[in-house]
């Protein structure tokens, strides 16, 4: 299973952090700083898995943003990076043309695409259209919901 | 009160903050403000503050007195409330705060709402972050769920069981009903997940695993279906169906194939169609190629379809992708014990990602690259390894060092092949060699007797160019010590002999003393090989004297230490000197790595443990020695070491000569150096008297012989073989007496030919008794390397009824076995 996965920008700031292990906020601070630091040293000819811990790091990156993974051992880092180029594609239909300031401004959005699509570490659905037609369907109950009860339209409510 | 800013206008002002304290200073501020709203328990904005506070938490700021918020989010009915509201869960909660079991009643209602995705959600926060406990409580309610034909949630029921069954092991059983028809399904994201929780089944119970089984040939079809089929495109990813799926499918048929001959066969074919229709052009067909590999080697495969496997590997070195070529090396590292003659054929590839950019490319070849050497490559592989070795990084120079000692030790093919590689790696990686490798060399090179002249050759040419290397200085200041006569002798047969003298030797070796780059255990190194030239070089004893004595007063203790001493065997040892700054004996090997105790390699001349045991101590001038030389005759027979028999057990302290009061003392001065001894030597010099052969097992092949039997005097030969190493013979002396007088005073002395190399070992006593009431005995140790036919000259030495007898003779009938 994926242990946890990180989205941090070139400067090593975190913009998205889904943990599937029961650590303490003390711990993953720790684990965040020191991973962020090894990943942005990392040469661009360099391969994208390296051995951390006992765990295997999958990283990607896309644009400005560094998608990284922690897997464990019997997992498959190619498949892994098939994972992360599905997410990305899941942004990119959803936000159209994904850029980092999306993830930035919406990032409870991006977790909401990521909890339909990954749960407990492993992949829920692998049908891309699946994806997003629930997150459609969320994001339609919210609207409606909230229209029902005479309060604030989405876009107001956050 | 007016509205709590809104969460993305509060993302806009954080971010034009232009110092970490204005940013610090405005999330206080609004931290404030929600607290105050949290305060009012204002329902409609609740969302929005618990929002913000999540972000202002992504940025690494305190949020935990928004946790009771979350709760109260999720209790909320509104939709908004309850998304926010689980993910700050989430993010905010974990299992070892108390508060969050405060959840669990939340979310045992909404698995039970009637909307969908409200139940989702609760799934979702289950599955990812629910405790033991929770997971004890909500169990039934996911099992119910895994029941349901609503796809959407039964997918996200699986996973969540399989989060359950991670906390809360004894709670497999409980879901093994709800399994039944999982395959049946059609919907892509339930068969993942399914086949995710029944892999998770099987890996922890043997049980479940010997009752899943049966569904191989449903995997099988399932597989099958997803190669054959056509485009979907719903579930296409480069031309390939549902590669998230296949990949989990080969996984789980890996698990069930292991070690049972029957499963494994009934997916050899989907595995060969995989293995040869998958696309390779883009990641994802390598992707399912890497797990199918991985299950064809970890299941009872045919040969065939194994090395399919490997030479997809192999194929899969050539890649241009360097992620390909990673995943590549490691499951050749996996498999390279198992299937090592399939590995081999990709040598060269494997040599070639020696030179990859990536460091864990480079690793993981390095590793691969020792895996394969033998005894037909060695010479091949080597030469890449050294050339690897140069140009490596710093991280990689210990390992590869040692990796290179290794293989040279098992498979070299010549002893100059060996030396010349040990040579190389401790001038290009010397400083980087571990410790235990000095010694080992040092073992090494002693042992190789006939490279002597050239390896001292070569190492002293190598420190001419460079002292910096510390265990390069080290083991050359040893040989050089050992074998510096050789040196200047200038015979050398495998090389160019080089003309040094005397004087240059000491130079090199004084200067390794002086350098500030030699460390202390260099300079011990040093000195002592200064001191061991006194008595190999003709003409340099004062120049050696004079460099002892100013170490005498040296600040490093260890230096001082030794120079008093070897001052000391100046002044008032002179006479003792030669024999113990004798060439070093044949060291025994017991273990590869570790020093022995025998293997005391840090070049002590001092009477050490190994030194004692054929210690020429006592008044055994070298000319006796000499003369034994001439009588032996000829130019072809030349002791290798000089051999004598102590007149007294050992050159022990005084008290060792009390507790050995049964020896007598010969006449002459019974000169006991103290001053170098420790009192705790004494237990091992004790262990090196008596009787005791020094080897286990006797071989009951060789019969002893008669060696000499004259005047009442007999001397019995028995043999061993050493158990450690095949060349080395093992002759127990008996004499014996038949006269009516005891011989006293009694002397064995043993020379061999030049090809030969003898040690000699204390006797038990030097009293022959009379009347053969008791013999003495002495252990003889022979190296023949070249199996020649062993020949000894014997000299003995004796006072019998007041007179002093001398004899000497040949000893020509060995048996066979003793030499072959």
């Amino acid at each position: 299973m994926m242990q946890f996965m990180l989205l941090f920008s070139r400067q090593g700031k975190l913009r998205l952090q889904k943990w599937y292990v029961p650590l303490s906020d003390k711990e993953k601070k720790k684990i965040t700083r020191e991973l962020v630091q090894t990943v942005l040293a990392r040469k661009p000819k360099m391969c994208s898995f390296l051995e951390w811990r006992d765990l295997k790091i999958v990283y990607k990156r896309y644009a400005s943003l560094y998608f990284c993974c922690a897997i464990e051992d019997q997992d498959n880092e190619l498949i892994t990076l098939e994972i992360i180029h599905r997410y990305v594609e899941l942004l990119d239909k959803y936000f159209g043309s994904v850029c980092e300031l999306d993830i930035i401004f919406n990032f409870e959005k991006a977790y909401f695409i990521l909890d339909e699509f990954l749960l407990g570490g492993e992949a829920q659905e692998t049908s891309k259209k699946n994806v997003l037609k629930a997150i459609e369907q969320a994001d339609l109950l919210q609207e409606s919901q909230n229209e029902d009860w005479g309060g604030l339209s989405s876009d107001d409510i956050l | 009160m007016p509205a709590p800013i809104r969460l993305r206008e509060l993302i806009r002002t954080i971010r034009t903050a232009r110092t970490q304290a204005e940013e610090r200073e405005m999330i206080q501020k609004e931290c404030a403000a929600i607290r105050s709203s949290f305060r009012e328990e204002d329902n409609t904005y609740r969302c929005r503050n618990v929002a913000k506070l999540l972000y202002m938490h992504m940025l690494g700021y305190p949020a935990h007195f928004g946790q009771l918020e979350c709760l109260k989010l999720i209790a909320s009915q509104k939709f908004t409330d309850k998304r926010i509201g689980y993910l700050g869960a989430m993010l905010l909660l974990d299992e070892r705060q108390d508060v969050h079991l405060l959840m669990t009643n939340c979310i045992k209602n909404d698995l039970n709402h009637s909307t969908q995705y409200v139940q989702g959600l609760a799934l979702c926060t289950l599955g990812c972050m629910g405790s033991s406990e929770m997971c004890r409580d909500l169990a039934g309610e996911v099992e119910k769920l895994l029941k349901t034909s609503n796809s959407y949630l039964r997918k996200k029921a699986a996973l969540c069981a399989v989060h359950v069954i991670r906390k809360v092991p004894e709670l497999m059983e409980m879901f093994l009903p709800a399994t039944k028809n999982l395959l049946s399904e059609k919907n892509h994201g339930v068969l993942h997940t399914s086949v995710v929780l029944l892999t998770e089944m099987c890996e922890r119970s043997p049980d479940m695993l010997a009752h899943f089984r049966k569904l191989v040939p449903q995997l099988v079809r399932i597989l099958k279906n997803l190669i054959m089929s056509g485009y979907s495109p719903e579930h296409d990813v480069s031309g390939i169906s549902d590669p998230f799926l296949q990949v989990r499918i080969l996984r789980l048929l890996r698990i069930l194939g292991r070690n049972d001959d029957d499963s494994s066969e009934a997916m050899n074919d989907i595995l060969a169609q995989v293995a040869t229709n998958t696309e390779t052009s883009k990641n994802v067909g390598n992707a399912i190629l890497y797990e199918t590999v991985l299950t064809i080697m970890d299941i009872k495969s045919e040969s065939g379809l194994r090395v399919l496997a490997i030479n997809i590997l192999g194929r899969f070195l050539l890649n241009n992708d360097k992620n390909i070529r990673y995943v590549a090396l490691t499951s050749l590292l996996k498999t390279v014990q198992t299937d090592h003659n399939a590995v081999q054929r990709h040598r060269s590839t494997i040599v070639d990602c020696l030179k990859d950019l990536d460091v864990s490319i480079k690793r993981r070849a390095m590793e691969l690259s020792f895996a394969l050497v033998n005894g037909n490559n060695i010479r091949g592989m080597m030469k890449e390894l050294l050339y690897f070795l140069d140009s490596c990084d710093p991280e990689f120079k210990a390992d590869c060092a040692s990796g290179v000692f290794l293989a040279a030790e098992k498979y070299a093919p010549s002893k100059r092949w060996h030396i010349d590689t040990i040579m190389r790696v401790l001038t290009t990686a010397g400083s980087y060699v571990r410790d235990d490798a000095v010694p080992n060399l040092i073992q090494l090179i002693t042992n190789s007797v006939e490279m002597h002249s050239y390896t001292v050759q070569r190492l002293y040419k190598a420190l001419l160019e460079d002292i910096s290397q510390q265990p390069l200085v080290q083991v050359a200041s040893w040989c050089i010590g050992e074998y510096g006569d050789l040196l200047v002798s200038g015979h050398c047969e495998e090389e160019e002999p080089i003309q040094v003298s005397e004087d240059e030797v000491l130079d090199i070796l004084e200067g390794v003393l002086v350098s500030n780059l030699s460390s202390s255990v260099t300079r011990g190194y040093s000195l002592t090989a200064i001191m061991k030239l006194s008595t190999r070089f003709s003409s340099s004893v004062n120049r050696i004297k004079k460099v002892v004595s100013i170490y005498g007063s040296s600040i490093d203790v260890e230096l001082q230490q030794r120079a008093v001493e070897y001052n000391a065997l100046f002044k008032k040892y002179d006479h003792m000197r030669s024999a113990l700054l004798e060439r070093m004996p044949i060291m025994e090997k017991s273990t590869t790595n570790g020093p022995t105790d025998i293997v005391q390699t840090n070049g002590e001349a001092e009477p050490s443990v190994l030194e004692n045991k054929h210690i020429t101590g006592g008044h055994q001038p070298a000319s006796q020695a000499n003369d034994l030389l001439d009588l032996l005759g000829g130019s072809n027979v030349l002791p290798v070491i000089q051999t004598a028999a102590s007149t007294k057990p050992a050159s022990a302290g005084g008290e060792l000569l009390d507790l050995l009061g049964d020896l007598t003392l010969s006449g002459g001065p019974v000169t006991v150096p103290t001053a170098p001894l420790s009192v705790s030597q004494t237990p091992f010099l004790l262990d090196g008297l008596g009787p005791q052969p020094l080897f286990n097992d006797v071989t009951a092949g060789i019969p002893p012989m008669t060696a000499y039997n004259k005047n009442g005097l007999k001397i019995d030969f028995t043999f061993e073989r050493s158990n450690t190493n095949p060349n080395i013979a093992v002759i127990t002396i008996h004499a014996s007496n038949s006269m009516d007088a005891e011989m006293t005073d009694f002397v064995f002395q043993a020379a061999v030919p030049k090809t030969f190399q003898l040690q000699l070992l204390s006797p038990s006593s030097n009293i022959v008794p009379a009347l053969n009431t008791g013999t003495v005995t002495q252990v003889i140790k022979v190296l023949n390397p070249q199996k020649q036919q062993l020949r000894m000259r014997i000299k003995l030495t004796y006072m019998h009824k007041g007179s002093s007898i001398q004899d000497l003779a040949e000893v020509n009938n060995f048996p066979a076995q003793s030499w072959q």
